[in-house]
């Protein structure tokens, strides 16, 4: 049996759906349809009255999982793209994320965002909003990389009593395969070395894992050994998995697809600068996006994001300074 | 669909005095002693941030507040310490977030009309106008999931507020799910200083329900009697299943937007006219003429005893400590941050 990373998704909504009355989940299309990219194919057949499309209405479909999260409820919302939740950030950024510190009643409620990148889609439909998310205090933001975390990130996003904001890649979709569900699982605010090497770190998430991997196979024909550590959560950031894989490699480069003013990768290098100084034996480097918006044609789109070549291109430069 | 009620005003004010009007006016003389307490209070420095008063509003808030049972669910806004007091909150809750006590439900972490508490069913309000209606008929959709039947939300906003698109997307969205949802408008000609011809086109928002599939009810929000049938008609109905209700009132707020603010914008023509009544007048001198004068000037007595004791005994509550705070913002990711180191 193959397992993807989108059926990973769909499998942790159906296991929640089944294992907890209170979850729900709630966004347009998610019905009988079983959503735009068929993440919740089924479930409201066999979850009755719980798998809800809601009008095109963002910034209402995160106010309602506000107030059912606040009654007792954990909505997991499924906006289309990541994109379009630009038009429920207040509910998310000022409401959500504010509710527990403000009353001490917890809002546990799941942000479902397909995001990132894919060949075609263009400035509206390719966003990585983790950046903004991560910057407002009270939010959870999950980028999981494989489809392992993908299943069980999920079932802890729901569990968990804060609102999450679950960025899954919509380039990982289809072509990420696994053979079989996982049994076990890392803690989801645990970064993980999946590559180990003594040269240099490359700290990075989501599908700019898979990026990472490729370069350091790339680099390793020049004798170079790369360590690569996925973030698995940007927010809360696992510093100190960073800062001892920093220790070992003294180098460090930090990847995003996102845009390069300030985000995840901003944050990483800030704090290996301010808090592991001393373990560098070069500046600290980082790569994103071209600060322009997501362009649409496959030509421009690939030179737009960092890939294998151009985060190869840059491990270098760190190793040779 | 739209139920125009203005003739009740009209009938109602026949009838005697029930005792929903008993609770409408303490809770509105309640409000407007506790009110003129705040506004002193500020005057003297003893409030941090602003102070927003419901002057002049207190009928058709209260009357919100009067229209719903225990075990529904109040999300009130800015002008709505008639409506809160009516539902049950506190004076001294009230006190507690504008003088900043730890004891209160906002611990000092948040201040002034941004209180709630949600073991009593009230909603604390965030800015952002509108933004509570798509809240509230999530806890609605919440408790029809969880077979919890018979409740009732009821929200407020002001003419402003019916220019988001929050309001626009929760009243849709409540509308959809037909939610036992009231929406309570009160028109009271501007939106801090923007008159209701810079804030929409049509004749009257109540037009608007029509075209959200939703019952509409006028009601003269300086009328306390008119308040209480048309609230209460609207609380009913949602009760009964008969989804969302959207209630405007038209009245003028007799102060500032907040206590910073003069209000010398206020057409003065509007101020003299039927709609520029203090609704707080209108019941003491309806009940002085239906010989209950005694009785109101009873409640008057109360309330001041009651503000003064409230305010005496809030003062002497402890402040917020920021070496006691723990300064973690999620529920699960305290440790994950404290390891972060920052």
């Amino acid at each position: 049996m193959s397992v993807t990373y989108l059926d990973a998704i769909r499998s942790a909504q159906e296991k929640a759906l089944a294992s907890d009355p209170t979850v729900f989940i709630y966004g347009q299309d998610v019905g009988k349809f079983g959503g735009a990219f068929k993440a919740t194919k089924n479930l409201a057949q066999r979850f009755p009255g719980r798998v809800i499309d809601s009008p095109i209405s963002e910034d209402a479909m995160v106010g309602m999982a506000v107030g059912a999260a606040m009654e007792g409820m954990r909505p997991i919302v499924e906006m289309q793209f990541a994109d379009f939740s630009t038009v429920g950030l207040n509910q998310m950024l000022n409401h959500a994320a504010t509710t527990y510190w403000r009353t001490g009643r917890p809002c546990p409620m799941v942000l479902r965002l397909p995001s990132g990148g894919t060949p075609g889609s263009g400035p509206f439909h390719s966003q990585s909003m983790e950046a903004i998310y991560s910057h407002y205090p009270g939010i959870v933001v999950m980028t999981p990389a494989t489809v392992e975390d993908a299943y069980t990130m999920l079932l802890e996003a729901v569990e968990m009593p804060d609102p999450v904001v679950f960025c899954e890649h919509k380039l990982l979709y289809y072509h990420l395969k696994s053979d079989h569900l996982p049994t076990s699982a890392v803690p989801a605010f645990r970064a993980q070395v999946v590559r180990a090497g003594r040269d240099v770190t490359c700290v990075t998430y989501s599908a700019m894992v898979h990026e990472a991997v490729a370069a350091a196979k790339e680099l390793v024909e020049e004798g170079y050994e790369v360590e690569v550590v996925d973030l698995r959560t940007v927010k809360p950031l696992d510093t100190d998995t960073i800062l001892a894989s920093v220790a070992r490699t003294g180098r460090l480069l930090a990847v995003g697809e996102s845009w390069p003013w300030g985000g995840a990768s901003a944050e990483v290098v800030a704090r290996v600068a301010s808090e592991g100084f001393e373990l560098l034996d070069a500046p600290p480097k980082r790569l994103n996006a071209k600060d322009t918006p997501i362009p649409y044609h496959p030509n421009l789109w690939a030179a737009h994001r960092p890939t294998a070549v151009r985060i190869a291109a840059a491990l270098r430069e760190v190793l040779r300074y | 669909m739209a139920i125009r009620a203005a003739a009740a005003a009209v009938r109602s004010i026949q009838e005697g005095t029930d005792a929903r009007m008993v609770r409408l006016g303490r809770a509105m003389v309640r409000a407007r002693l506790l009110e003129d307490k705040l506004g002193s209070l500020y005057r003297a420095g003893r409030i941090v941030g602003g102070v927003y008063l419901g002057r002049g509003q207190e009928a058709l808030s209260g009357a919100g507040g009067v229209a719903l049972r225990k075990g529904d669910i109040f999300a009130p806004l800015i002008r709505d310490m008639a409506g809160r007091l009516a539902f049950g909150e506190p004076m001294e809750d009230a006190l507690r977030a504008y003088l900043g006590s730890r004891l209160g439900p906002m611990k000092g972490r948040d201040g002034n009309i941004h209180r709630g508490d949600l073991s009593r069913g009230i909603l604390p309000m965030i800015s952002h106008l509108g933004a509570m209606v798509s809240t509230l008929a999530g806890v609605l959709m919440a408790k029809r999931m969880k077979g919890e039947k018979g409740k009732v939300g009821l929200t407020c906003a002001g003419d402003g507020a019916t220019s988001t698109g929050s309001f626009h997307e929760g009243l849709n969205l409540a509308a959809v799910e037909r939610l036992p949802l009231v929406v309570v408008v009160a028109d009271n000609g501007y939106a801090y200083s923007t008159p209701n011809e810079r804030q929409f086109a049509c004749a009257d928002l109540v037009d608007r329900a029509r075209g959200y599939g939703v019952q509409g009810h006028s009601v003269d929000g300086t009328d306390p009697w008119a308040c209480v049938e048309v609230l209460q008609g609207a609380v009913d109905r949602a009760r009964g299943g008969e989804g969302p209700q959207l209630v405007v009132g038209k009245l003028l707020r007799l102060c500032g937007h907040g206590e910073h603010d003069d209000g010398l914008y206020v057409d003065s023509k509007i101020q003299r006219s039927e709609r520029g009544r203090d609704c707080v007048q209108v019941m003491e001198s309806e009940m002085k003429k239906r010989g209950s004068g005694k009785e109101w000037e009873s409640w008057r007595a109360e309330a001041q005893a009651e503000v003064e004791a409230a305010v005496i005994k809030v003062s002497a509550e402890p402040v917020p400590d920021p070496f006691e705070e723990d300064w973690s913002a999620t529920k699960s990711g305290s440790e994950a941050e404290e390891s972060g180191s920052s």
